[in-house]
């Protein structure tokens, strides 16, 4: 047999899919860095907190059987009157603030989450097609997306989310309304999306693999789908990752300013608005600790998405 | 002749002392997965006016020999042992400062890619003054002279009009005519040309060796010149050594090593290297007289007018580039037709009208008397399949083998059900000579000539009649090349397959093809049987071609 064919392949494919993971330049990289490795775990513990907040939560703020309005304005770490510890203390109402917070960053992930997904949807699907049909239509999307991008997210969030509050119907607007908030935050983040998927895709498309499938008459759809979306996800994945803490600072705005879920169901956004009519008379610590952990859960999940942007470019390794 | 300040290396002549001597050498670049050693044990000299060749495959180390002598390894990589003396004087343990004022004044530098190496916004004359008068104590008026005077010496013409234009106003081999003319401008002892001429074409190629070596001559510095290309050390260097996973093989005169290598490893590698002198081939399967394919009349313009705005807005006016301008063949069934010419001559383009991929402006394409473009649209995906340069871009990075493979199968329809589908793409690994279990593997895994294998295995796997290879082993090394030709042509025996094989190597094609043309910006200068267009040409720009490749047959 020839030289050629002899040569070994790497050891690496003969192990499983965990043993693989492990020795993957990304595991490697991960390991190295301390401020990713903290990251990541507050991102964990912030997350699965909030996940699991049902069962952990030592009250359910949102019970009106269990409040006591004489419980209300009691410190962090101590006990009411009436004998419930608060470890960050409870609000004017009487809520103990950690089962709030517990539950509001559920809402503002699942709406962050939902919001990036559905703009990642848009953006990639008109940044594919885009970049693979190119002409008129990619001039077209292409200037949408410039002239969105030179409004701030923030403000084309609150004209989308005018906009569905006005067609809906006023019976509807509370149980819609988270809803109406991914949509608008989507609708407002598709275009960093778009644009850089529309320039991976072009790239892409001029390489011989794709050429290679056009000329065995492979339709443009199973391309697109099958050969370029694949390669084109790495880049996608950075930007959702930081989107998605843009994400949750934009829920967390419009629910500060009074546009986003309503006080029945509240998100950290809406705890802040809460707590901030508290602050300048002692209260401290009903805006403190939704704050500190908003900016804690965008902090630990922008830090991920930058560490995976120089994990993913083979130029920073 | 441009006055001479300084002469060491005329002093070190004299004294017959080599310009540079590499001791014991060894390169180290700890890794993650443990220690890679580039270089190993590696020692030469080079004596002053003295062309020195280094060759090898990628990957032979030749390149960070060169990268040590001028102190540029990228890290993590340093030299770990031995040593390097430029004139006597140990210079790899200099300081980086000191090392610096080494390059450039008494090291010269030749890369690959004159791009890169000259600096797209000054005026090609403001970088060679600046680095005479960096190095040598002359005045602004008497440096530009100098400079006028080295542009000329590189060839370039009426050096004192192109002295203020930039780099972009020049064409790539006058650009490295420019980069050396800088390399030599602080008349250093030693040059170190890095593949200065794999960017080029065979006939700019064949002038910037022949300048190289005039230059050193009259100047009496040494020269380094690393390449992979043994046809450009043949005719360049004197002495040459050859390198193979970062050891040195075999050091000798150019000649003996080419006419009587001593080592395995030089035998096989100078037996892989094809000629342009070689037996023209015989097929183990006649091919028949019928045309499979026809080319007729086929034109291709390009628009180069810009954007649809800009085109809306200026009116009319806009730039038309033939790309292929009224070329009209016809491809024997069962043989190999080969098409030549340089960058540019449109040798893609046809190959890309002739599998689907860009339409003809007009001329037509037939296969079995058929268009493609037309009536044969469909029988075109499975009967015509094409094989690429590059097997690192031909291959989807996130598909596995077996996928690749069947690809063709399942978009053809032409086999349904798992097992069915895995049973021909393990047939087809078969006969590549690659192991059925690749299939599980990713492209990553396997080695450039593997890659190629497999993107063959994916154009049989359609069973096609037609096959179009553009420069299908270009990007690989020349052992490695010798296999995957070799395959290609027992294929081609076994079944009958046609080939239009696109190259700018005139050897491979001279070893593969039965007829070919000769493609010169867009049009058919020249075509016919193999022996009669490569042993009498008739056309001029064919003679030139021929007469331009650096052949390892043109040894002194």
């Amino acid at each position: 047999m020839s030289a050629d064919t002899t040569r070994p392949a790497a050891p690496v494919a003969a192990k499983g899919a965990l043993a693989r993971f492990l020795d993957s330049d990304i595991w490697f990289s991960f390991k190295r860095s301390p401020v990713t490795i903290v990251a990541a775990t507050v991102a964990a513990v912030l997350i699965l907190s909030a996940l699991l907040a049902p069962l952990i939560s030592p009250y359910d703020p949102f019970n009106p059987a269990t409040l006591n309005l004489m419980d209300g304005f009691t410190k962090p770490f101590s006990e009411s009157m009436f004998g419930n510890y608060f470890v960050f203390g409870s609000d004017n109402q009487g809520r103990d603030v950690l089962s709030t917070i517990l539950y509001g960053s559920r809402i503002s992930i699942f709406v962050g989450l939902m919001a990036t997904l559905f703009a990642m949807v848009i953006g990639i699907s008109l940044g594919l097609s885009a970049g693979y049909v190119g002409g008129v239509y990619d001039s077209v999307v292409m200037r949408i997306a410039d002239i969105q991008l030179s409004f701030p997210a923030i403000l084309i969030a609150l004209l989308i989310f005018g906009v569905a509050r006005g067609i809906i119907p006023p019976s509807q607007h509370e149980s819609m309304a988270v809803w109406v908030l991914i949509i608008a935050i989507g609708l407002a983040n598709w275009a960093q999306f778009a644009r850089t998927v529309r320039g991976a895709t072009m790239v892409e498309r001029q390489k011989d693999y794709v050429a290679a499938a056009r000329i065995m008459g492979v339709n443009p759809l199973r391309i697109l789908l099958g050969h370029v979306l694949p390669n084109v996800m790495g880049p996608v994945l950075v930007i959702a990752t930081i989107n998605l803490a843009l994400a949750i600072i934009e829920e967390a705005t419009l629910s500060y300013l009074g546009v986003g879920v309503p006080p029945t169901q509240p998100s950290l956004g809406t705890l802040i608005r809460i707590g901030q009519q508290f602050l300048f008379s002692g209260e401290w610590w009903i805006l403190f600790f939704p704050a500190v952990t908003l900016v804690l859960l965008a902090l630990s999940v922008n830090l991920l998405g930058d560490w995976l942007r120089d994990a993913l470019n083979p130029r920073l390794r | 002749m441009v006055e001479t300040l300084v002469k060491p290396a005329a002093e070190a002549a004299a004294t017959k002392r080599p310009v540079v001597s590499v001791r014991n050498l060894t390169v180290d670049f700890p890794l993650r997965r443990g220690n890679f050693r580039a270089v190993e044990d590696v020692s030469f000299d080079i004596m002053p006016g003295e062309v020195l060749g280094v060759v090898g495959e990628s990957g032979a180390g030749k390149s960070m020999t060169g990268s040590a002598i001028i102190g540029l390894i990228e890290p993590p990589g340093r030299i770990t042992g031995g040593e390097v003396l430029l004139d006597g004087r140990r210079i790899d343990n200099l300081p980086p400062e000191e090392m610096q004022k080494l390059r450039g004044k008494r090291i010269g530098m030749v890369f690959q890619d004159p791009l890169t190496s000259l600096n797209p916004l000054y005026r090609i004359g403001d970088q060679i003054v600046e680095t005479i008068r960096r190095h040598l104590p002359v005045s602004e008026a008497e440096a530009r002279e100098r400079a006028i005077g080295l542009l000329r010496e590189a060839g370039i013409p009426s050096p004192e009009d192109r002295i203020d234009s930039y780099p972009h106003q020049f064409s790539g081999g006058m650009r490295q005519r420019v980069v050396i003319a800088l390399a030599l401008a602080a008349e250093p002892e030693l040059i170190i040309a890095d593949e200065p001429t794999s960017a080029l074409d065979v006939s700019v190629q064949a002038q910037i060796i022949k300048v190289l070596k005039r230059l050193c001559e009259s100047r009496g510095a040494a020269v380094m010149l690393i390449t992979h290309d043994m046809g450009v050390i043949a005719e360049t260097a004197d002495r040459m050594i050859v390198m193979n996973k970062g050891r040195i093989v075999e050091t000798g005169k150019v000649g003996d090593i080419i006419k009587r290598p001593k080592q395995d490893y030089t035998i096989r590698l100078i037996k892989a290297i094809p000629s342009i002198t070689d037996p023209i081939r015989v097929h183990a399967a006649p091919a028949e007289q019928k045309a499979l394919v026809e080319v007729k009349h086929l034109v291709r313009d390009f628009d180069l007018s810009g954007s649809l705005l800009d085109r809306l807005f200026r009116r009319g006016g806009g730039k038309i580039v033939h790309a292929v301008d009224d070329v009209s063949f016809s491809i024997r069934k069962g043989s190999t037709y080969g098409l030549v010419g340089e960058s540019g001559s449109g040798k893609s383009t046809c190959a890309r009208m002739m599998v689907g991929l860009i339409p003809p402006t007009s001329g037509e394409v037939l296969l079995d008397g058929k268009d493609i473009w037309q009536a044969g649209a469909a029988e075109r995906r499975r009967k015509v399949q094409m094989i690429f340069q590059d097997p690192y871009a031909s291959l989807n990075p996130r598909w596995r083998v077996g996928d690749i493979i069947a690809e063709p199968i399942k978009a053809l329809g032409l086999a349904s059900g798992r097992s069915e589908i895995e049973g021909r793409v393990a047939d087809l690994l078969e006969r590549v000579r690659l192991d059925a279990a690749a299939m599980r593997k990713f492209p990553h895994e396997f080695s450039g000539g593997q890659r190629q294998r497999i993107a063959i295995a994916r154009a049989l796997s359609s069973q096609p009649e037609f096959i179009v290879c553009d420069e299908p082993t270009s990007a690989l090394d020349v052992s490695v090349q010798a296999q995957v030709l070799d395959l290609m042509k027992r294929l081609q025996d076994e079944f009958g397959l046609t080939y239009l094989l696109i190259s700018h190597n005139l050897a491979v094609v001279r070893t593969m093809a039965d007829d070919v043309g000769v493609l010169n910006k867009g049009r058919l200068v020249e075509q016919g049987p193999v022996d009669q267009v490569f042993d009498a040409p008739k056309d001029e720009y064919t003679r030139m071609l021929l007469s331009s490749v650096p052949d390892i047959s043109k040894v002194d």
